[in-house]
């Protein structure tokens, strides 16, 4: 299990959703992306605009006031800039690319995504938590609070959750007809990443596994292929009793 | 690892049985939430997996506590409930709701509050005005040197000001700055109401302190020109957004029984909606500061007209009368 804070949502159907909430390391992570996606959208713009107005190899602006150049080149970078969470926000209904690649997204305090009212308030409480500089109030605002909330998200009702799906338990359809499945799970898992593991931390993993199962224990000098072949046996089986 | 009981490991093995149902389950919610499919019978089996993951999960809980297929259920029954429950989107629905219903329904809760930031910033205004009317030299505490050294030549530094900024920039730069004020107004509710009566307070006092000192220099009448077309909805959306803020500050200090944070939320959440209408209407301020505030081309009557004109679209656009009132109409006759 992910051991961290869990955001816990009632369900119509009884049994309630419970949601790993993203911590202050996945929430820098996202937005280090992005920030760093908004400069390279921004400067990108700039450079091109500047060059294609100027038609020379310069990023000067020109000497006197220019409501061409101002208008075309240096308003929509900074719009991009600034203007790139709420609106990115508002067109992936609580997503960012820097949160995909970070394996969270925004929900309200039902699970589902935010709606408009509440991204618009998230991002203009960007103001308070981005003071003193580098997001110190939001930083230490997601530091204190259970859920890591930043005061956008306290005034929006909204917090980021992990969004990663899980993989299948390893040899899922062999498991339902395991006599132990929890064993069996292990054993599986186990035989999934044998080829990754040192030999003498797989077979000591083995070992236990099967003296957990009162067989096994006390073999010594039994090499690695039959270790396997006791898993496989396990998994088939569930297990020695 | 744990030794469930005969019945318990029976129970679990048919439980695992499912497997493959989980791994479709997540397979569809993966797909109707990317928008790859349309397909209604898929929608429609979406909810019934969402029951079987329920049931599923609720046994795997008891059964498997501490295994990998418990943590996938709980993955999977998070997803389907994610996909379910994300709700139709239609921004400018959502849009046209918020300008015709939701904003007058926030601004009638705000107008006592309103009325409290309009008199805190009216009473610093007088105070500005009469501190530097009685103490001249105070006027270098509320405006730059530059400013000051402009109204003592016995001109307005609004004067020739198209000469050196283009129209349109100087109205993005104003709204911009307009708008990051009047959100900060807002925001500074968080810090228990004291930002925003600080930021109000603050503003009076330079808008009085300007007045008093330009009319020492006998150019009170040509700054009034210059701020009445823009002026009147940018202090008055000043002062909203001081309301809305007070709100928040309120929400904080005297939460009720709904709790801190929870009353915290929901005055944001209200007053938020007051905010989008702070911010389109100081975008018009600043096209008006821009384009026609510094232009002398326009006579003081035509400044008046436009200024008295945008303030009455505010108050239409506040009180929700500046869009057809036909739905509301109609939900009235239902009722």
């Amino acid at each position: 299990m992910s051991g961290g804070a869990e955001f816990i949502v009632d369900s119509a159907t009884g049994i309630d959703v419970a949601l790993p909430v993203a911590g202050p390391g996945a929430r820098s992570y996202a937005f280090i992306i992005d920030w760093h996606i908004r400069l390279v959208l921004a400067l990108a713009w700039y450079a091109g605009a500047a060059l294609l107005y100027s038609g020379r190899l310069t990023l000067a602006a020109p000497l006197a006031s220019d409501t061409r150049w101002f208008t075309t080149v240096l308003a929509p970078a900074l719009a991009i800039y600034f203007l790139y969470h709420p609106v990115v926000e508002l067109a992936l209904r609580g997503s960012t690319p820097g949160k995909r690649m970070a394996g969270v997204r925004i929900v309200n305090r039902h699970g589902a995504a935010p709606g408009a009212g509440a991204v618009l308030i998230r991002n203009v409480f960007r103001l308070i938590d981005s003071l003193p500089l580098c997001y110190g109030v939001g930083l230490v605002s997601v530091a204190m609070t259970a859920e890591h909330l930043r005061i956008g998200d306290l005034a929006a009702g909204t917090l980021l959750v992990y969004e990663r799906p899980a993989p299948a338990p390893a040899g899922a359809a062999a498991l339902g007809t395991a006599r132990d499945p929890a064993a069996a799970e292990v054993a599986a898992e186990l035989l999934q990443r044998w080829p990754q593991l040192l030999p003498e931390a797989r077979i000591r993993l083995a070992r236990a596994l099967l003296a957990a199962q009162a067989d096994g224990a006390g073999t010594h000098g039994a090499d690695d292929r039959y270790w396997q072949a006791r898993l496989r046996e396990l998994l088939r089986s569930g297990g020695v009793s | 690892m744990s030794h469930p009981g005969e019945r318990g490991r029976a129970l679990a093995v048919s439980l695992l049985q499912h497997s493959a149902q989980w791994q479709a389950a997540q397979a569809r919610a993966q797909r109707l939430a990317a928008g790859r499919t349309a397909d209604a019978a898929d929608a429609t089996q979406l909810a019934q997996d969402y029951r079987t993951l329920a049931y599923d999960l609720a046994r795997a809980r008891a059964l498997l506590p501490d295994s990998r297929t418990r943590e996938y259920l709980e993955r999977t029954y998070a997803q389907a409930h994610a996909t379910l429950y994300r709700g139709a989107w239609h921004p400018l629905d959502s849009l046209l709701r918020l300008l015709r219903e939701q904003l007058p329904r926030a601004v009638r809760w705000l107008l006592p509050y309103l009325a409290w930031s309009t008199t805190i910033f009216v009473l610093s205004a007088l105070a500005g005005y009469a501190l530097v009317r009685h103490y001249p030299e105070l006027i270098a505490l509320f405006a730059s040197p530059e400013l000051i050294a402009s109204v003592e030549h016995g001109r307005l530094w609004t004067e020739g000001l198209l000469n050196v900024v283009p129209s349109a920039v100087l109205s993005v730069q104003i709204l911009t700055n307009n708008i990051v004020v009047s959100l900060f107004a807002y925001c500074a509710g968080f810090l228990f109401g004291l930002g925003t009566l600080y930021i109000l307070g603050l503003n009076g006092l330079m808008l009085g302190a300007v007045f008093a000192f330009t009319a020492q220099h006998a150019l009170a009448r040509p700054l009034l020109e210059f701020i009445v077309a823009h002026g009147c909805v940018e202090l008055s959306v000043m002062c909203l957004s001081g309301a809305a803020g007070a709100a928040v500050g309120e929400a904080l200090i005297r939460p009720g029984s709904q709790g801190r944070m929870e009353s915290f939320r929901r005055a944001a959440a209200r007053s938020g909606t007051v905010l989008f209408a702070c911010t389109l209407l100081l975008i018009g301020a600043g096209l008006i500061e821009g384009y026609v505030s510094p232009d002398p081309r326009f006579s003081f009557t035509a400044r008046i007209a436009i200024g008295a004109g945008y303030w009455l679209v505010m108050v239409l656009l506040l009180s929700g009368r500046l869009w057809p009132r036909q739905r509301q109409a109609a939900r009235r006759i239902i009722e």
